[in-house]
């Protein structure tokens, strides 16, 4: 094999000469490079049509890499100092249940945060692994869920000694970090492997004035969003492994549930956001730090709205915070988070990422320009001049109520349920889930009991206007519970 | 050998004019800026290969850009111009002797350079004490500015490029904080005329009316702008264009135009009946036209 060389993207590349050596195609898709839907060419481009193939010789096969796409994945663990990487075509989520199932087995312990997004839940019914849930804390003033406090996953993994793994999110949604160095060091100390969902953590590999990245830090597995700060295109991500991770093993368990047509589309951009990001990231993300870092300080100036950065960390829950995040904390202009949220959409054509009770998220990327930055800034200003309230005791500042674990989400999820309205379900074990939309955090996961709480904080979030999500109800005003 | 330099009014019309040579071309930070000599219009201004002016028409547009405002205001002191890098509204502002201060900004430096060595015939405008210069971005400026300015004017390019912060609802709310009780905001307002345009020019009406409590629109003929037609806005706290218009009181101050007159200043309140249409339909209807 050649010698690794980032300058290089050989999906790209093999698709550049595909295309030069005029193939006549009797394999699928059957659009044959688009000719057989002007519709769709027209609307994505002939461009787009042509590359999206199937896999064949020269193209290599993603389910079994041997040629373009195994260099191309050499190539991203390189540049990732990882030990192995695998594309992944059904995003981070896929990358999230291949690093559960790879390590937990059924009736297998996993200590992970409750602010995991819903995917890691999701994997936790495949495999059938017990959640043991380290209660992340409520910062009081922002009231967003923080990162682990090192001393609980201590505590979680001495009492839970033949627990196979820790989870980590590296970063949250919101941008804070645990300590994943001594995390990692602990948990490898009691034979545990270290999981990291990177969704929000592509540029922590490219800039040292970011958090550590978990594969800097030593962790086993890491789920990297590259369409989200990595720039590839939507779905698209990588799952990165250590030196100490079986990767054949790896390998056997995402091919359990991906599909054996990976798109091109979706590897190429990956394969080209990637030699990017190992030539550029460190400018880039220089910059998307500075033009983030001017946001604060004029969002701040307006007064009402804080946009925080590195002063909130303390050297545990927020041991550190990535400061590309522009998360702003509403409540001291009386407005939500989410009510911003839609006032920056509905009458100032700007779209954030999310608003939630207290806060809302702009993600800032290399994309953006110091213009459209002044735009986001103009439009929070105008927004406190015009609807920001005196009144600020409707807005409550917690958002976390603990889950009280009964039985495992898989057992839970097949149980015999009924449907029972939401105002009646205190009491009960719940079998499926509730999850606040935004930002994707469960309320309820199968198996945890229903608590008055619960319940009044669902009713409170429908009313300010978040979606809930997971309930077969559509409209979540019945919720489905174990009979 | 002929050298032209066309624009495009639409997909399907476009406008070429003979050059004779090129003056000036350059890469800013934010656009592209050459500078021509034609024959028929003199030397001429784009940006980003839109025109922006030429020595034979911008009278009109600066003219109309600055003076309606003037007559209306019984006592402008304090007045800010966004964008108007060529010099052409200080121009026409240097004329009011009255005037105390006059801030600029302009977010692009190299169109002041290039004017001030290329188009002295705007240029001269900065030749003020009154002018201070600031080189940002308008929407960034006026978000700090609260109750100070009698008269903002908004010279912007279109909606589709640089200009475009300054054709959004926080551009326009930011510049009501700016203005004192009794202030007025005039803008660049497109044209009524191809779609494109006269769409852009409904979006800038109808966020200027859910702002302003009176917003009025007036035209003029600009021969080298698209279709001809071109518009402005004008909003105010309070004064009305036409009723608080004190025509005795301007031509007292004898100032000198080629274009604008206070009889022309009504007529040009007066739009034809598919341009009321258009801006009907954008306004709510409490602000419906009364004249």
């Amino acid at each position: 094999m050649q010698e690794l060389n980032q300058k290089r993207a050989p999906i790209y590349e093999a698709l550049c000469e595909m295309k030069n050596e005029r193939i006549v195609p009797f394999d699928v898709p059957g659009h044959k490079r688009g000719k057989g839907n002007k519709e769709l060419t027209d609307f994505l481009g002939e461009k787009c049509l042509s590359v999206d193939v199937n896999s064949s010789r020269p193209l290599d096969n993603l389910c079994h890499p041997m040629t373009v796409i195994k260099e191309a994945e050499d190539l991203t663990a390189q540049a990732f100092g990882a030990s192995n990487s695998f594309f992944m075509v059904n995003g981070t989520s896929s990358g999230v249940q291949a690093m559960i199932m790879a390590s937990c087995k059924e009736g297998e312990k996993i200590i992970l945060p409750r602010n995991v997004h819903r995917s890691v839940i999701h994997s936790l019914i495949l495999s059938g692994a017990i959640p043991i849930y380290v209660n992340p804390e409520i910062h009081d003033k922002l009231g967003i869920p923080l990162g682990m406090s090192t001393q609980k996953v201590r505590e979680a993994i001495l009492i839970n000694k033949e627990a196979k793994a820790v989870l980590v999110n590296n970063p949250t949604y919101y941008g804070i970090c645990s300590n994943l160095k001594e995390i990692t060091g602990f948990a490898h100390q009691n034979g545990m492997k270290v999981l990291a969902d990177e969704a929000h953590g592509t540029h922590l590999y490219f800039h040292k004035d970011l958090p550590l990245a978990a594969m800097h830090a030593g962790a086993d597995m890491a789920s990297v969003s590259m369409h989200k700060s990595g720039g590839s295109l939507t779905q698209s991500s990588i799952l990165l492994l250590g030196e100490n991770v079986n990767s054949d093993y790896v390998r056997q368990i995402i091919n359990l549930t991906q599909t054996t047509s990976g798109s091109y589309l979706l590897m190429s951009s990956i394969d080209i956001s990637r030699k990017k990001l190992a030539l550029k990231g460190r400018e880039i993300f220089e910059e998307v730090m500075e033009m983030t870092e001017y946001a604060r300080e004029e969002i701040n100036e307006i007064g009402g709205y804080y946009a925080y950065g590195k002063e909130i960390t303390n050297g545990d829950t927020i041991f550190d915070f990535d400061t590309t995040k522009l998360s702003i904390n509403t409540l001291e202009t009386g407005l939500a988070g989410i009510e911003v949220h839609d006032l920056l959409r509905d009458e100032y054509n700007v779209q954030v990422e999310f608003g939630d009770i207290g806060n809302i998220l702009a993600y800032i990327s290399i994309g953006d320009s110091y213009k459209n930055i002044e735009r986001l800034i103009s439009a929070l200003a105008e927004i406190k001049r015009r609807f920001g309230r005196k009144d600020k005791k409707l807005l409550i500042d917690c958002e976390y109520i603990n889950p009280e674990v009964c039985m495992t989400p898989k057992k839970a999820f097949y149980s015999e349920k009924i449907s029972l309205p939401l105002a009646d379900s205190a009491g009960k074990i719940c079998a499926e889930f509730v999850t606040s939309y935004p930002p994707g955090i469960p309320l309820l996961a199968p198996g945890e009991l229903i608590t008055p709480e619960i319940v009044g904080y669902i009713k409170y979030i429908k009313e300010k206007g978040c979606f809930i999500t997971g309930t077969e109800d559509i409209q979540a005003n019945c919720i489905n519970v174990i009979k | 050998m002929e050298y032209w330099f066309s624009e495009n009014h639409t997909k399907n019309v476009k406008l070429s004019i003979k050059v004779d040579k090129q003056l000036y071309s350059d890469e800013s930070k934010y656009q592209r800026i050459d500078i021509f000599y034609s024959p028929e219009f003199g030397r001429l201004l784009s940006l980003d290969g839109f025109l922006m002016l030429t020595e034979k028409d911008e009278f009109i547009y600066h003219e109309m850009i600055v003076h309606p405002a003037m007559a209306v205001h019984p006592n402008p002191k304090n007045i800010l111009i966004i964008g108007g890098g060529d010099g052409g509204a200080l121009r026409e502002l240097g004329k009011y002797d009255f005037i105390e201060n006059i801030d600029i900004v302009e977010i692009d430096g190299m169109v002041i350079e290039s004017a001030k060595k290329h188009l002295p015939f705007t240029a001269c405008g900065f030749d003020n004490d009154k002018v201070n210069i600031y080189l940002q971005d308008g929407l960034k400026f006026i978000r700090k500015k609260y109750n100070c300015y009698d008269l903002i004017i908004v010279d912007s390019t279109d909606p589709f490029g640089v200009g475009e912060g300054l054709f959004t609802k926080e551009f326009y709310g930011n510049c009501y904080n700016a203005l004192k009780d009794d202030g007025i905001l005039i803008n660049q307002h497109e044209s009524p005329f191809y779609p494109e345009d006269s769409i852009a020019m409904q979006k800038a009406h109808k966020r200027i009316s859910e702002i302003f409590d009176l917003a009025k629109v007036y035209q003029a003929h600009i021969p080298t702008y698209p279709s001809g037609h071109w518009l402005f806005g004008f909003a105010s706290k309070g004064y009305h264009p036409i009723n608080d218009l004190d025509s005795k009181a301007w031509k007292k101050r004898e100032i000198e135009t080629k274009y604008y007159t206070t009889n022309l200043h009504k007529g040009a309140f007066m739009l034809p009946k598919y341009v009321e249409e258009l801006l009907k339909k954008v306004e709510k209807e409490d602000h419906a036209f009364e004249d």
